[in-house]
């Protein structure tokens, strides 16, 4: 390619079939908390 | 669903529903206008006025080539998910105790109402919070990692009973097989070597509340005489965030009408050697001289700019500090379903009031018409639970339609009741502010490749 560099190669769509074991951290998104965007928590599940 | 934006000349595109993040040429970038709706020949005569014809031919293939392997304008598949999620059986893992109704200091902006949360003074009893620990170990099901968090008012005006319940809770972690992660969130005011040390031995994370400049900081989190907070904080801060090897913790400020030129703050925060750093908008009523209006929005664009490029050339001279709400995990990061529900006030997270009431979160706590529950009986209005079960970026109409919905998951359940009296309306000022600090963080991370 050279026009287009992909930062990831990340596919959310993968993530379905393993995904919702809910050991990861709750995510406060307000601010008087621990807030930060979901898309920053670590899945704990790898 | 894609999102394309231009950030100091960089060009960059997000597939939303794949997750994938394309750095294009300007030629790409124009392309994406007509590329789902034209054919080839459209688009090269669209484009003719910029471009050969070979050239935007070649851009074409490789959008051709994104689309076939699944990283560019994938379908939204998600919401056949939603009732698997609703399906789980519902488990607390998260909360958040109100140690303490009071504060020694008279904030401005503090939701809680000087630490009384429509109520009155009050402190927790260790009762209360040993029944906290009981409740969550039985209402937690199967889950390994549970999380407490000690909040305010100021929790180091019951810090005896902090303690006495993180032995409680971590005597019983074997025998349950649970590990705990404690929080607590302070003003300073209080904070000791020996608290410190205590701190240190046991708390996973730590938040220090600071708000950046003195002057800045002093007005807005006076003491109740009216004298400042900044001068007695900042040494023991800076202390603190050392003796934790400056991670596992972070100075966190509030920024409000009267500072949109925030980035100075979040500078001075650095300045004073913090490198875990969190500033954020207020949410206010409107009726407060402090709060954001959506007039003030051009200038806080502006201002997350400014504080993006301040960022970027203080890591570019090995200055390295974080920023919290420019991270963004684009290789990791939690899988699709977490991004769905978001916070899960109300399910997964509870708060507990002094007396062990039970809400859907601390932002709820002394509202009536939200009491879920207490620590003796568990949550038994399920009624409220359904309600925050709900809450998934599918039921909200607006996010929907939002590009920045698997990085937001859905945004802030009490500030949609705050601004709409529902759970399911976004307040959009946040949304603005949410969706600019997505660019940049993705702006940053692009830098970094
Ligand atoms: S930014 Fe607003 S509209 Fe978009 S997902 Fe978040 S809460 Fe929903
Ligand atoms: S509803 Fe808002 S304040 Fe409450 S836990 Fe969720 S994001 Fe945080």
């Amino acid at each position: 390619m050279t026009h287009i560099k992909t930062l990831n190669t990340k596919r959310l769509q993968n993530t379905v079939a393993k995904g919702g074991c809910g050991e990861c951290q709750t995510s406060c998104q307000s601010a008087c908390k621990t807030s930060c965007t979901v898309a920053n928590q670590a899945c704990e599940n790898k | 669903m894609i999102h394309k934006y231009s950030f100091n000349g960089m060009f960059i595109v997000l597939d939303v529903n794949s997750g994938a993040v394309h750095i294009v040429d300007e030629l790409v970038y124009d392309i994406l206008d007509y590329y789902r709706e034209l054919d080839t020949d459209e688009i090269v005569k669209k484009l003719s006025d910029k471009y050969g014809e070979d050239e935007i031919k070649g851009g074409i293939k490789e959008l051709d080539e994104l689309v076939e392997q699944r990283m560019l304008f994938v379908p939204d598949t998600y919401s056949a998910v939603v009732p698997f999620v609703n399906k789980r059986e519902p488990v607390v893992k998260a909360l958040c105790l109100h140690i303490a109704h009071d504060c020694n200091l008279k904030c401005k902006y503090c939701f809680a109402e000087e630490g009384e949360y429509h109520g009155k003074r009050e402190l927790m009893s260790a009762e209360v919070g040993k029944k906290a620990i009981d409740m969550l170990i039985k209402a937690s099901g199967a889950r390994k990692n549970l999380e407490i968090d000690f909040f305010g008012g100021e929790p180091l005006m019951n810090f005896d009973v902090v303690k006495e319940i993180v032995e409680y809770a971590r005597g019983l972690e074997k025998q349950h097989n649970k590990n705990f992660r404690f929080t607590i969130t302070t003003n300073g005011i209080l904070l000791d070597d020996e608290k410190l040390d205590y701190i240190n031995k046991n708390m996973h994370n730590l938040v220090l509340s600071i708000d950046g400049r003195k002057e800045i900081n002093d007005m807005m989190r006076p003491r109740a005489g009216g004298q400042g907070s900044y001068d007695t904080i900042v040494p023991k801060f800076q202390k603190a965030a050392e003796s934790r090897n400056q991670t596992d913790y972070y100075v966190r400020g509030t920024f409000t009408r009267h500072n949109l030129d925030f980035s100075e703050d979040v500078m001075h925060l650095a300045d004073l050697g913090f490198k875990q750093i969190s500033v954020e908008p207020v949410v206010a009523d409107l009726s407060e001289d402090y709060a954001i209006r959506e007039s003030d929005l051009p200038a806080i664009f502006k201002e997350y700019e400014n504080l993006t490029n301040k960022i970027k050339q203080r890591r570019e001279n090995g200055q390295w500090f974080n920023f919290f709400h420019f991270m963004i995990d684009l290789t990791g990061g939690p899988c699709v379903i977490k991004r769905l529900v978001g916070c899960g006030s109300g399910t997964e997270y509870l708060a507990v009031a002094p007396s062990g009431d039970l809400y859907p979160c601390h932002q709820f706590v002394g509202r009536p018409e939200f009491k879920m529950g207490t620590v003796d009986t568990g949550v038994t209005n399920t009624d409220i639970r359904g309600r925050f079960e709900n809450c998934n970026v599918y039921n909200k109409p607006a996010c929907k339609e939002c590009w920045a919905r698997f990085y937001c998951s859905g945004g802030c359940v009490a500030n949609s009741y705050n601004t709409h009296g529902d759970l399911i309306s976004p307040y959009e000022i946040g949304c603005e502010m949410q969706r600019k600090r997505i660019e940049c963080a993705i702006y940053l991370k692009a830098c970094e490749e």
